[in-house]
């Protein structure tokens, strides 16, 4: 990789977040495109960053408070009528 | 994300002291600010500490709250700082070490191995999961939080701005940051899986 391409990788990091959200400008997003298409580590980047995010959403199952805790809790707030 | 959604709980009766209505505003965002609290903390007893404390404030300043962020942001907003004020209690000198993150430079990526191929099922096992849970533990927490709200918890970048009192732009940046990093350790990880894979195969 030459610098003057690695310059332009270093230069897209900052929009990455914004590129795989969906939420990037037109122009950006061409951009990002048209760099992808002739770099294979920028394109590893992105697939595996999209991956990433994608996993974490997968593992964020739905909240459980413990039933124990859940009582403490409702003690500690004079709830205790309203625990089921 | 669908659970932060309000579950129409009255304002108004809230403030007026309604102790059913403050029962179920409990009931519905207890078990989001308990699952924070743990994965900020990795802790069963501070993330129970972290939740009390958080319905306990939200109680007393209930009259405080006046409707610029949701319910849910609001509540969000209290636990971070509790969970922030409790780690920086246990190890004072990380608040110095990571206070403005966006003011260093981006740290580049060095892991360029997709992995994207690896099955969800192995992407995914038990020890997978394990590696996703403990690489979220070692990032900074300024940064840890800024993950948790917006991608476990599932606030937009305003809302977890107003969670956190910071600017959308410090927001996204934490964010970059945070999605990065974690990018580096599960490449490391699955990487090794890839190899270990193919060695097999051989």
């Amino acid at each position: 990789m030459t610098d003057h391409e690695h310059a332009k990788c270093r230069e897209l990091l900052g929009s990455l977040s914004d590129y795989v959200d969906g939420t990037l400008g037109e122009q950006l997003c061409q951009e990002i495109e048209r760099h992808m298409r002739e770099c294979q580590n920028c394109r590893v980047v992105v697939d595996t960053l999209r991956k990433t995010i994608h996993l974490y959403h997968q593992t964020a199952e739905p909240a459980d408070l413990p039933n124990s805790v859940r009582q403490r809790l409702y003690r500690t707030l004079n709830l205790d009528e309203f625990s089921r | 994300m669908s659970e932060a959604n309000d579950p129409s709980i009255s304002i108004e009766a809230l403030r007026r002291g309604d102790r059913q209505e403050f029962a179920r505003l409990v009931d519905h965002y207890s078990p989001l600010i308990y699952r924070l609290a743990l994965k900020m903390l990795g802790d069963e007893q501070d993330a129970e500490d972290v939740l009390q404390n958080t319905f306990l404030q939200a109680f007393r300043h209930l009259n405080e709250f006046e409707g610029r962020s949701t319910l849910s942001t609001w509540l969000y907003r209290i636990a971070a700082n509790e969970a922030l004020m409790l780690l920086r209690k246990r190890r004072p000198e990380t608040a110095l070490t990571d206070s403005l993150p966006e003011e260093e430079p981006l740290e580049e990526p060095t892991q360029f191995i997709d992995w994207c191929c690896l099955p969800e099922e192995e992407l995914l096992s038990a020890e997978g999961r394990a590696r996703l849970e403990a690489a979220i533990r070692l990032l900074p927490e300024t940064l840890r939080v800024v993950f948790l709200l917006r991608d476990i918890e599932g606030l937009s970048i305003q809302e977890t701005s107003q969670a956190l009192g910071l600017s959308e732009t410090a927001v996204k940046t934490r964010l970059l940051r945070a999605r990065l990093r974690l990018r580096e350790m599960l490449s490391a990880y699955y990487a090794e899986r890839l190899n270990a894979g193919r060695k097999a195969y051989d």
